[in-house]
């Protein structure tokens, strides 16, 4: 065969050539597939790794609180607020108490309104949930002047 | 007449030929590189799958604003890698669904959200059913969002959750599109795809997802389907349960108690 057919072959094998070489440096090590092949098996181990250490845990559940505030988890815990976590009101804890030293409270009628507005739907948990119409309600008032999340009756101790 | 100088010569260089391309594809097979490093074949213990049920979900939203804060997602853009939909069925046959904001501050009215600014007030008397339902990733068993991907960025951990390679995503926003449950957004600060991954840096810990923290009710579950004695394997065994568009075939790993066929 003449060379103007095997010149163009050259390039191009060339170019496979190249195109490998520059694959070797720039694929990462622990980038590959598994056996579920090309469709759904594409893997990067690193990259787990980055999800599993990399972030931290903001919310710590009303174990991390309890034993500081004890006083306040022993008297939710007589209520029906007890299945509400700290943290859903008070913030996620972070590092508290060394960061963020203080927690910021969500005390908005909005907070409250979550659960007690009521919406009487049938075969949704939230129908068995008393509720308050916030218009006619105390409005502009903050729910905790008068009911103690702590322990939600009128006239429990704040 | 072919000599035997000859013979053995072309013989030589057929071989090498036919071997070249074949080593080839030795080297671009990931799959071969990756089974030489002795990754591949170790089969997880692990295969994380969550349970929602509807009936004990009151759309407080304090789950969608737990994993807002958990995740670092930017609290006021209207994106969210999970969410609570309200599903109102009237008795004359007309379905409304809304997710204000995600429902990140719960439902705290009785109108339902259309869109551009509409909103209808449905009376207590014409309501058949109506529930919440909450949405998150389904870390698919074959997840479309995976296969769609041209980078290879985003992949299924051994443990079965799609994680994202927030260095390697080129934000070409294939698998937002791709995802037929929507669970998928553009992350407004890192600008790559961003999803639910049932808080990963939790569950590999031993902790429950955020979500599942911050539920009162105790309507999401999470769990390892792979142990006969998990609660959640228990109850997706024993009792009945659902999925979402089952038949996509994604075979979708968040399973529900107490959903219609409205629930899409």
């Amino acid at each position: 065969m003449k060379s103007h057919v095997w010149r163009p072959l050259f390039v191009v094998i060339g170019i496979v050539l190249l195109i490998l070489i520059a694959r070797q440096f720039l694929v990462p090590k622990d980038f590959g597939i598994h056996e579920r092949g090309y469709m759904y098996g594409w893997y990067k181990k690193s990259n787990e790794e980055y999800w599993k250490t990399k972030i931290a845990v903001k919310y710590k559940s009303a174990e991390y609180c309890k034993d500081c505030h004890s006083d306040k988890y022993a008297m939710i815990m007589q209520t029906p607020h007890a299945i509400i976590q700290c943290e859903n009101c008070h913030g996620p804890a972070m590092e508290h108490p060394s960061d963020p030293p203080k927690l910021a409270i969500d005390k908005s009628r909005a907070q409250c309104l979550r659960c007690h507005y009521p919406l009487p739907y049938p075969t949704s948990g939230r129908a068995n949930i008393r509720g308050i119409d916030p218009e006619k309600h105390n409005p502009d008032v903050e729910c905790s002047m008068c009911h103690n999340p702590h322990k939600p009756k009128i006239g429990g101790t704040k | 007449m072919i000599n035997r100088r000859d013979f053995l010569k072309n013989a030589v260089k057929g071989i090498a030929g036919l071997a070249l391309p074949l080593a080839a594809i030795e080297i671009v097979s990931p799959r071969k590189l990756f089974a030489a490093k002795g990754e591949t074949g170790k089969e997880s213990k692990i295969r994380w799958a969550f349970l929602v049920d509807t009936y004990k979900c009151v759309g407080c939203g304090l789950c969608v604003k737990a994993c807002k804060l958990e995740n670092e997602v930017p609290y006021d853009a209207n994106v969210t890698r999970t969410w609570v939909e309200r599903y109102v069925l009237t008795k004359d046959g007309r379905v409304f669904a809304d997710t204000p904001k995600g429902a990140r501050d719960g439902f705290t009215t009785s109108k339902i959200d259309l869109g551009e600014g509409k909103f209808q007030d449905i009376k207590k008397d014409d309501i058949q059913k109506a529930f919440f339902v909450p949405k998150l990733c389904n870390q698919c068993e074959n997840p479309p969002c995976v296969q769609v991907c041209p980078v290879g960025a985003t992949y299924q951990a051994p443990d079965g959750v799609v994680l994202v390679d927030r260095k390697w995503c080129i934000g070409c926003g294939y698998c937002i599109m791709a995802c037929p449950y929507g669970v998928r957004f553009f992350h407004p600060v890192y600008k790559v795809a961003e999803k639910c991954n049932f808080c990963y840096h939790r569950i590999t810990k031993g902790l429950k997802t955020a979500c599942v923290q911050a539920c009162p009710f105790g309507a999401r579950m999470i769990g390892n389907i792979k142990d006969p004695n998990d609660p959640v394997s228990r109850i997706i065994r024993n009792e009945r349960v659902s999925v979402l568009k089952d038949e996509y075939g994604t075979r979708p790993q968040v399973y529900y108690i107490g959903i219609s066929r409205e629930v899409i």
